[in-house]
């Protein structure tokens, strides 16, 4: 990856963190959807604000993004507090919110031109920044078509080609990839390391555990509006313990057999009797082979024996007890204004 | 050409355009309405209320059922102030529904995020209805030219005429802001304000003489609509009408004062509603 000149100055020029939270707590009505949220993110990083639908991220984006007034706490961005100075944190942000929010009866181009006027910019100015953010967004071709032909994928790019007009040094960016298919999601996570890269500070919620691990410096995991965990990737996988072994059975009626005889070799095991899975606590990949060789002398058809590494799915499951995907059902839409379409789409 | 050199072009760029000031609201004004005007270029079919409609009310009422009303006057003349009346009372329905669909759409929101005044959002929409219901003018007057509609009293009042109507739209205005930002889906807007503003414009010196109208309280309410004094005033100041009955309510006796008193109150009670509306939708 390239570290510009630029970039290096600017992170030279740092000084305190680019984002911060203090004790965020928003209600609505008797309901409090954050609760004490309080991090603070070093500038050029990434946080990832990670949680299911409902969790309360989006309602702490649109705080520090000035759309929506903290009911206590403040937080400040680029040094600016959204309580006192609100003009300025517009300044020195940009925010991709969660419906790709571009005019989809524009065209690529005059999108990029729209915003461009308003933050103030001159016509040649914003000509040569279009051209330079549809190439670097793999929309030159697309540029002068209009937006209702765009796929998700597109959308999604040029909202965040949209959001870069102004070059701005903080960027929130509230669940970039939901409704994305794989492929597209690969490719935006391609464009968000070159803009971290280039010294941009990111803040990005999602409720896919994968994307935060994949993008995020940090993860603060945050449930029912309050904080429950927050480290590096690694340090939360930590925190949910071992690696596990996964057996997987080939004949529903032999998963019992399967399990007696993986219960003599190793301290507990779990059955997941849908996937025909068993599950079991494992050091490293000498485990998979002392089991393999198990299963080898014995009648049952195995399709798959692997060793599964923790995942945030399994810090999740760690830290809430439950699965992030029934949080999801359990807790229903993303409570913020109802002016937002609900992000549906489940897990890929 | 390497990576290296187009990314760093890109970075020099973007920095370069950090020292950028904010621009005054009327430039933020004029984007908003370009960004309007281009959406009804790219969407004509937003023009029909403007366009077809009107001209079908025309033929309709002009040929239709015009020689069964006696207006006491060439109908097709006393007719198109009413229809342009009508059409300028519906230009809310613009302000509305772009409002509603910006307001879903999130788009609303991206501009809250800028630097920008929040009211630009509104007043471009607003001019930007203006526009589009004085292109439904224009269309109404060749249309009225082509059947027979003349303006008689000169330029200095046939544009005074135009300029009530105009002001009149300006409230209208007001009202359109208040239902987009009150309801919560274009289809809403469509079934509230078809409701609200399609009888208010039949229920007025329009298409039939109020002073015909009975029982005696449907008069009044006719006479006393906003929608008679503006259409009064129009006849009068294009030559279009027939001598007032001297039982006709207070406002028809003074048309143009009535058209300028009612805006102004219309637009003073409606603008803070539809501001306080427009902000509570946005912020929580």
């Amino acid at each position: 990856m390239t570290i510009t000149t630029d970039a290096r100055a600017a992170r030279e020029r740092s000084t305190g963190p680019a984002i911060e939270a203090e004790h965020l707590v928003k209600r609505f009505g008797d309901m409090t959807a954050v609760d004490d949220v309080s991090f603070s993110v070093p500038q050029g990083s990434v946080l990832g604000l990670l949680g299911p639908n409902g969790a309360g991220k989006t309602t702490t984006v649109r705080m520090m993004t000035t759309l929506s007034t903290p009911t206590s706490g403040t937080a400040r961005v680029a040094g600016h507090d959204v309580r006192t100075d609100p003009e300025a944190v517009r300044h020195s942000m940009g925010l991709t919110g969660q419906a790709a929010t571009v005019d989809e009866f524009l065209t690529g181009r005059e999108n990029i031109l729209l915003m461009g006027s308003l933050y103030g910019l001159s016509k040649t100015q914003i000509r040569s920044a279009s051209d330079e953010l549809l190439e670097r967004f793999s929309l030159t071709d697309a540029g002068d078509k209009v937006v209702k032909e765009y796929s998700g994928g597109m959308r999604r790019r040029l909202d965040l080609a949209v959001s870069l007009i102004a070059a701005p040094r903080v960027l929130f960016l509230d669940e970039p990839t939901t409704g994305l298919d794989p492929r597209s999601r690969v490719e935006l996570w391609e464009v968000l390391r070159a803009l971290v890269a280039d010294g941009t500070t990111l803040l990005l919620t999602t409720q896919y555990l994968e994307e935060a691990d994949q993008l995020a410096d940090r993860i603060v995991v945050i449930d029912h509006g309050r904080i429950i965990a927050e480290g590096t990737p690694l340090e939360l996988k930590d925190q949910s313990g071992k690696a596990a072994l996964v057996v997987t059975v080939s004949h529903a009626d032999q998963l019992e057999a399967a399990r007696g005889l993986l219960a003599s070799h190793v301290r507990e095991v779990h059955v997941d009797e849908g996937a025909r899975q068993l599950t079991a606590p494992a050091d490293g990949l000498a485990d998979v082979t002392r089991i393999a060789s198990v299963f080898d002398g014995s009648e049952i058809v195995l399709d798959d024996l692997g060793l599964k590494r923790p995942s945030l799915d399994d810090v999740f499951l760690h830290l809430t007890g439950r699965r992030a995907e029934e949080a999801t059902e359990e807790v229903g839409d993303e409570v913020t204004d109802d002016t937002e379409p609900d992000p549906k789409g489940g897990r890929p | 050409m390497s990576d290296t050199t187009v990314r760093h072009d890109v970075a020099t760029a973007r920095s370069a355009r950090l020292t950028i000031e904010p621009p005054g609201l009327w430039k933020q004004v004029r984007t908003h309405v370009w960004r309007n005007i281009k959406h009804i270029r790219r969407m004509p079919e937003m023009l029909a209320d403007v366009t077809f409609q009107p001209i079908m009310f025309v033929v309709l009422f002009a040929y239709v059922f015009g020689g069964s009303i006696n207006a006491g006057v060439n109908y097709r003349e006393w007719l198109l102030p009413g229809i342009m009346a009508q059409t300028m009372a519906f230009s809310c329905f613009v302000v509305a529904i772009g409002l509603t669909n910006d307001l879903n759409k999130g788009i609303i929101d991206r501009f809250r995020s800028l630097p920008i005044s929040r009211a630009s959002v509104l007043i471009g929409r607003s001019i930007s209805s203006l526009i589009h219901s004085s292109i439904g003018i224009v269309v109404m007057a060749v249309t009225g030219l082509l059947i027979g509609w003349r303006i008689h009293n000169g330029f200095g009042k046939a544009v005074l005429g135009f300029a009530l109507l105009l002001l009149f739209g300006f409230a209208m205005m007001w009202f359109g802001i208040l239902a987009g930002s009150r309801l919560k889906s274009a289809e809403a807007v469509q079934g509230v304000m078809f409701t609200a503003v399609f009888p208010l414009t039949f229920l007025a010196d329009t298409f039939a003489p109020a002073a015909n109208m009975s029982p005696a309280w449907l008069r009044t309410i006719a006479e006393w609509n906003p929608i008679s004094s503006l259409v009064r005033a129009m006849r009068e100041l294009w030559g279009n009408t027939v001598p007032l009955a001297p039982d006709s309510a207070l406002p028809l006796h003074h048309p143009v004062l009535s058209t300028v008193i009612w805006s102004v109150l219309l637009t003073a009670v409606l603008a803070p509603l539809s501001i306080r509306a427009f902000n509570h939708r946005t912020t929580d």
